[in-house]
């Protein structure tokens, strides 16, 4: 526990005339004032300990919470809707009269639009990174970081009033098959979102790649592109891997964005010009009704979440494990 | 013999300079679009609400009529519910971190709940909100109150905490805490006269930018079942209430003109709040590495 043992006693030599009797007494006094002050002092220790650890050991209950709670409705859910009709039915209908329970809907609302924000945010995130870490003079670089920095600090239902109201509005001016809600504009704005996330941890990736691999490559001849496309981004890959992945489960993650501008229709359907259901606006719709507790349809909340769940976190597993393979190259 | 003439070298380097410069720009381009973005989104919120912005806005409760909606009761509601989850995820998040950069065994269960953490990090705010409405609304019986809205928060915004404050507690000098030691004091007595004190700037950095986190958060407390009309103040923990974010989600989703400029009003308002947040928390930085000398 603690590393100092509170203090050693000194005994005193009794030539300062004081019976032996007083200083034993003293001796002892003294024994017991820091005896009981050791005595304190480690429980006061160890309470503290105990209490931090259960801090810490908060995590864990926040899992296993989150996986109980999740895995306790699926399962009646399960027990009212067979597995196939889930994974092989491609009607998604709970809140109609008649019910259809297939996932598949909703799964491909939240691909598209989350494939369509890293088709947006992955070029241009990897490209913003190559400039702040390759390009750009350090002052530049500290300005726009900050700034890149402010698009992600930008709460998501603000990012949901300019899909609807601001993207929107431009797409349908381009094409008219393009639907009020639509999983495009969603998508294009959820890229914008997740752009900073892509090229801030892209960017810590290269910047941890060594300067003499740089340099090797200059003194080769090679020219500034080649040193970057060529050297840079395939020695910090696992890395970047890594950002985009964890970009990809965030953006399935997203709720607002999808929740306002891409509708509220589970269309079993690639196509991004007509409205879409994605499973965290199918969370959102059920709980603004007012679907009693304990029903099949509120018991869909918790089936989805769960595949929601299990999607990302496989993600940023993913992600980990290429974050631990680029650091033991480098460091 | 040369196996490629002078000619036929520059060409061929002209050629690698021209691919360099078009691809610099298109670097540039991908930066600019981002920044395009931010100003687009900008000036569209401003030019959409700032001339709804008024006091009435601030003091109004919302209202079926656009012209008389205002922000009150969802002000007031994200108030009661980030200043719940700030102060439960503050102290929690820190004492975890103190947990596990101080007093854990570097081993397998450090690292376990070191992977966990991380991975709380990355799961979807709305699960956060089912969480929260099966464990503090139903189990624990605290119905869809400010209380069980903040405590939802509080669990997103953990993991923030912990990891802000575990990296600035890593960065206190071994030397600090030896000399602490050295001189008789104890773990906890190290801890926090000398570690927490050295962290502390890059603590509440952390801390900031958590409840910037939640003061922006809209789904999980959906989820949750915060309302969407409130016309009426939170007047406790258990009051039933609205935030800021729900507001503006409830009125974008109106059809009416009237309602989308509100929602832009509302926006300007919250954006204020979290720049101010963000600027604090890096004056605060600044100030205090100033400061701080040993």
């Amino acid at each position: 526990m603690s590393q100092i043992d509170g203090g050693r006693i000194k005994f005193g030599s009794g030539s300062d005339g004081v019976s032996y009797m007083d200083q034993d007494k003293q001796v002892l006094g003294r024994f017991q004032r820091m005896f009981g002050l050791r005595w304190k002092r480690n429980l006061t220790e160890a309470f503290i300990k105990y209490g931090l650890f259960l801090c810490a050991i908060l995590s864990i209950f926040t899992t296993a919470g989150i996986i109980a709670v999740l895995l306790f409705e699926a399962i009646q859910f399960f027990q009212e809707v067979s597995i196939f009709e889930f994974l092989g039915s491609t009607k998604w209908t709970p809140l109609f009269s008649s019910k259809h329970f297939g996932i598949w809907p909703l799964v491909t609302g939240t691909l598209l639009t989350s494939i369509g924000a890293m088709l947006v945010a992955l070029p241009l995130g990897l490209l913003s990174a190559i400039y702040l870490s390759e390009y750009a003079p350090r002052r530049v670089r500290a300005t726009l970081k900050p700034i890149l920095e402010v698009l992600a600090g930008i709460p998501t239902v603000v990012y949901g009033y300019f899909a609807l109201l601001f993207v929107t509005p431009i797409l349908r001016s381009i094409s008219d098959n393009i639907m009020v809600f639509n999983g495009l504009s969603a998508a294009i704005v959820m890229g914008i979102m997740i752009l900073p996330m892509v090229s801030s941890l892209s960017e810590d990736a290269m910047q941890a790649v060594p300067r003499s691999l740089r340099e090797g490559a200059y003194a080769l001849g090679a020219t500034q592109l080649e040193v970057a496309t060529k050297i840079v981004v395939p020695a910090a890959l696992s890395g970047i891997v890594a950002a985009f992945i964890l970009s990809m489960s965030r953006a399935i993650g997203e709720t607002m964005i999808v929740a306002i501008a891409a509708g509220q229709n589970p269309n079993f359907t690639f196509n991004p010009f007509v409205p879409i259901e994605t499973m965290t606006a199918y969370i959102v719709q059920v709980s603004m009704g007012d679907t009693p507790t304990g029903t099949i349809e509120f018991k869909t909340i918790f089936t989805v979440g769960l595949s929601l769940f299990v999607m990302t976190l496989i993600m940023n597993l993913l992600s980990q494990y290429f974050v631990k393979r680029f650091r033991e190259v480098y460091e | 013999m040369a196996l490629i003439t002078e000619v036929a070298f520059h060409a061929h380097m002209r050629k690698r300079k021209i691919r360099g410069y078009v691809f610099y720009a298109l670097c540039l381009t991908a930066v600019a679009l981002g920044l395009v973005m931010l100003a687009a989104l900008l000036y569209n919120v401003l030019s959409e609400g700032l001339s709804r912005l008024s006091w009435d806005f601030i003091t109004n409760f919302p209202s079926r009529f656009p012209e008389r909606a205002g922000i009150h009761a969802a002000i007031l509601g994200s108030i009661y519910v980030v200043s719940i989850a700030g102060l439960v995820a503050f102290s929690l998040g820190v004492g975890a971190a103190i947990y596990l950069e101080e007093y854990a065994q570097k081993g397998t269960f450090a690292s376990f709940i070191q992977l966990n953490i991380a991975n709380l990090a990355g799961v979807p705010s709305i699960v956060y909100g089912i969480l929260g409405l099966e464990i503090f609304v139903r189990i624990m019986e605290l119905g869809k109150s400010v209380i069980a809205g903040g405590l939802t928060l509080a669990l997103l915004v953990l993991p923030i905490v912990i990891i802000a404050s575990q990296e600035a507690i890593r960065a206190v000098p071994p030397s600090l805490k030896e000399g602490g030691f050295a001189l008789g004091a104890t773990k906890w007595q190290v801890v926090r006269r000398l570690v927490l004190p050295y962290a502390f700037p890059g603590i509440l950095t952390g801390a900031i930018l958590a409840v910037s986190r939640a003061v922006g958060e809209t789904a999980p407390l959906i989820v949750m079942g915060a309302l969407t009309f409130v016309p009426f103040a939170p007047d406790g923990p258990m009051s039933r209430f609205t935030v800021l974010p729900i507001q503006i989600f409830n009125w974008v989703s109106r059809p009416q003109e009237g309602f989308h400029v509100a929602a832009a009003a509302g926006i300007i308002v919250l954006l204020v709040v979290l720049l101010t947040m963000n600027a604090f928390a890096v004056f605060l930085r600044h100030k205090f590495q100033k400061g701080t000398q040993w």
